[in-house]
């Protein structure tokens, strides 16, 4: 990993240039503009995510978190403009950078840290990880460690929903790096033959693990990538919470119409490496500062408030003290609710 | 309150690491995010960020410094409107002991942990049906069965369709799906595109929504595309979920070589499936086997691998004419009782061994023929009782030899019975080879009925 990471260092200006040029020109005209509830629900919403990011960050640091943890600190609008367009009882599914994802359905988290950091209390028992997490309650499906699995799966989930007529649609989250998987369009195929309900949301995040988009796929406009199953598709500024709710919005309703899947494809950025152990070699940090200082889900929304002076400096950093408060408090869980008790080992393999 | 800032742990099996550079310096206002340190670790040089809010107060570890055990302390931030004098006793530059829980939390989690390792629990069996005295007998072929058990769980619950290639207009490729359409009509008899990983992916999602997936493979080697998701998704998903959901999906079609079909079409995977936790595995036999367990499958919460058998698929057999005909999962039949030698077999090893079990009467050798049914969960405790009666036992399969059922069958029969054995355990298997093509060779690769009688001779010491 060390090896390539110095080999891709020349190639990174370019590559970084043109990134910020085809983002410009992809970002979706359509935004709705939210009202002084939805920009605070946003901001409320997204920096629980981001907290809870760190402060697993912090955690895995500390040697609390074991194995492989993946963050999502930077892709919070994606998960939380899908929540605001989404009802009850739509489901949402994912792969294994899927904190971000439970928290935006409505998963305490104290569930999540505990399980991130092998608790009884965690959402699986603390059997399952930081990458297998699951609720039934809030139509959470997963969670998903092997890459592009949860897009056939999304789209049993979406069979199930037509079959019984819900109208639910199934969100199926994937990454840039996983749209490059042959069941995903095993599964693009079936669902549009069959008229699934199931939105596919591709978080284009521009790098699987190390490798960037430009050098994993001939074709980069992920958007596109249903063209071949006469899928609809539209690229989505997925840093502008607005944007996204505006998509999914379209899409959710085009999917409980009847006529069929969509793909959202999300232009996002991760802040940090894939996992934690991953340095982040592949890029340059002027990157990566440039979508921070530029284009931060949180930052635009806050900016709002003030502007709009829907909030002032006081009443956000209130809001700030009250997640940290939340997220404290999953983490003091997290920290002393016991391990499974041994019994455990062998409970849940069959019913 | 200063806050400790911790020598981080950077990947999954750091202990310690370098502390190569500072990229703040005391007295410097640090947001979280920013990038406060470089670390290197035995993999890749990394960068720390600040989690907390403050001014770093005070540098405890200096730059270049080697071997820093994860959770030393490494620097001291200071909150808002602390200044300076918040460091006087909060701190010393000597590495001090990590202040919270966290460190010892990792070396001594709970106290629970010190209990004894648990035991697996003993597999659960319940016996046969009662077949009510008078019941009549109906001659039924292998497919046949096959097909009315699926119909009958479909009338039974809405919840359960069958899905795969071929399956609805075409009438099965091996008509096993027969008539369903008609009955049941295209939402529930669902013809798939040939892709068999994305349409098992599609199976299980469906199930773990709830439904009842019967997913047909039209043979269990185009499975080999699907099983991350038979394996990963379908039998993990529970343990995973911590009991919140499974997979309530059966996964059914032929297994094996059938005639002539080469190396790729031609493969049994009981050891395969039977090998993963989380998954139950049937190879059923006879007519009544097929029925009674396909049913039992259908209606069975967990993931369930159903491994048919081409040639069987004509083969017809009685059955007993009931209403509800339901066989227990995880439960060994004896189908012919003797008191010499134990052979153990399923699926289509029984015809062979049925054969056998008649001549070795006739050369005066009793066999009792033991037909498991179900690979996983292993009925040993009917292979045992009857090993113990008998001290000899004769595996019959038509799997490759190595880690084969059989294997498994020999292990728990010498760690539970040894006492009992009076000659080593014999198996006979398929050959170790890639299946051929040509007639004769393809003959001498699977087991035959004279191997299983030369088995039995040589375990019972009969020339």
């Amino acid at each position: 990993m060390a090896a390539s990471s110095k080999t891709s260092a020349g190639t990174r200006t370019k590559s970084a240039s043109s990134r910020s040029r085809s983002a410009a020109r992809n970002a979706a005209p359509a935004i709705i503009e939210f009202d002084k509830d939805q920009e605070l629900h946003a901001y409320r919403e997204m920096l629980l995510i981001r907290r809870f990011e760190e402060k697993a960050g912090q955690l895995y640091g500390m040697g609390l978190i074991g194995g492989f943890c993946h963050l999502y600190i930077g892709q919070e609008a994606v998960v939380i403009g899908m929540q605001m367009a989404k009802v009850d009882g739509d489901q949402m599914i994912t792969a294994y950078r899927d904190h971000g994802h439970m928290l935006a359905m409505g998963l305490d988290p104290k569930g999540v840290m505990a399980e991130l950091t092998g608790r009884r209390g965690g959402l699986s028992k603390g059997k399952g990880g930081s990458m297998h997490m699951f609720s039934k309650e809030k139509d959470f499906y997963g969670g998903h460690g092997i890459v592009g699995a949860q897009v056939s799966l999304g789209t049993g989930l979406g069979f199930a929903n037509k079959y019984r007529e819900n109208g639910n649609v199934s969100m199926t989250f994937f990454g840039d790096g996983a749209s490059n998987q042959g069941q995903v369009y095993e599964s693009f195929n079936m669902a549009e033959l069959w008229k699934l309900p199931v939105i596919y949301v591709i978080e284009n995040n521009k790098y699987g693990m190390g490798t960037s988009v430009e050098r994993s796929s001939s074709m980069t406009d992920l958007s596109q990538r249903g063209a071949s199953f006469g899928i609809p598709g539209e690229k989505v500024d997925g840093m502008d919470v607005r944007a996204v709710m505006a998509a999914s919005q379209k899409a959710l309703e085009w999917c409980r119409e009847g006529k069929g899947p969509y793909i959202l494809e999300m232009v996002t950025y991760r802040y940090r490496g894939h996992s934690m152990s991953d340095p982040a070699k592949y890029r340059s940090k002027d990157e990566v500062q440039k979508m921070r200082t530029e284009h931060d889900p949180i930052e635009q929304v806050r900016k709002r408030l003030l502007d709009n002076k829907w909030a002032t400096e006081d009443e956000l950093k209130g809001i700030d003290k009250d997640v940290r408060a939340a997220v404290a408090e999953s983490a003091e869980f997290a920290q002393t609710d016991p391990e499974p008790d041994p019994s455990e080992l062998y409970t849940d393999i069959l019913l | 309150m200063p806050i400790d800032i911790l020598m981080p742990a950077l990947s999954p099996t750091m202990e310690e690491g370098k502390l190569a550079k500072w990229l703040k310096a005391e007295g410097d206002t640090v947001s979280a995010g920013d990038v406060i340190a470089e670390i290197e670790t035995d993999k890749a040089t990394m960068e720390v960020e600040a989690v907390d809010e403050g001014t770093l107060g005070k540098i405890l570890i200096a730059e270049g410094t080697d071997a820093v055990k994860v959770n030393e302390k490494i620097a001291i931030l200071l909150g808002e409107g602390e200044d300076a004098s918040a460091l006087d006793g909060a701190s010393s530059s000597e590495p001090a002991e990590a202040p919270s829980a966290p460190a010892e939390a990792k070396s001594e989690p709970t106290p629970v942990a010190a209990a004894p390792t648990p035991q697996a629990p003993a597999p659960e069996s319940a016996e046969d049906p009662e077949v009510p005295e008078g019941t009549a007998m109906k001659s039924s072929t292998v497919r046949e069965a096959l097909r009315d058990a699926m119909a009958e769980e479909m009338r039974r619950d809405g919840d359960v369709f069958v899905m795969g290639e071929e399956v609805a207009e075409y009438q099965g490729a091996y008509k096993i799906t027969q008539g369903l359409l008609d009955e049941f009509g295209a939402k529930r008899v669902v013809d798939t595109p040939i892709t068999e990983h994305g349409f098992a992916g599609l199976g299980v999602g469906a199930a773990m929504a709830g439904l009842m997936p019967i997913v047909e493979f039209m043979t269990f080697n185009f499975a080999m595309q699907a099983i991350d998701q038979i394996i990963n998704s379908a039998a993990k998903t529970l343990y995973m979920s911590g009991g919140q959901m499974g997979a309530p999906i059966v996964f059914r079609g032929p297994n094996g070589a059938a005639a002539r079909v080469g190396a790729q079409h031609s493969q049994d995977y009981a050891s395969w499936y039977a090998h993963v936790p989380g998954l139950k595995v049937i190879q059923p036999y006879s007519a009544a086997d097929a029925k009674g367990l396909l049913k039992a499958a259908i209606r069975d919460p967990n993931p369930v691998i159903f491994l048919e058998n081409e040639i069987l698929y004509g083969h017809s057999f009685e059955i007993p004419d009931m209403d509800d005909f339901v066989l227990p999962i995880g439960k060994a039949k004896i189908e012919r009782a003797g008191t010499d030698i134990t052979l153990v077999s399923w699926g289509i090893g029984m015809t062979y061994t049925l054969k056998a079990a008649e001549e070795l009467a006739g050369m005066g050798i009793s066999a009792e023929v033991i037909n498991l049914r179900t690979i996983r969960p292993l009925d040993i405790d009917t292979v045992l009782a009857s090993v113990r009666k008998t001290g000899r036992v004769v595996t019959i399969e038509e799997a490759f030899p190595m880690c084969s059922v059989s294997s498994e069958i020999a292990y728990q029969v010498q760690e539970q019975a040894f006492d009992y054995l009076d000659a080593p355990i014999l198996r006979v298997t398929g050959k170790d080879v890639p299946m051929p093509y040509a007639a004769n060779l393809e003959k001498l690769a699977l087991p035959n009925v004279q191997e299983v009688i030369d088995a039995a001779k040589a375990v019972t010491y009969t020339s």
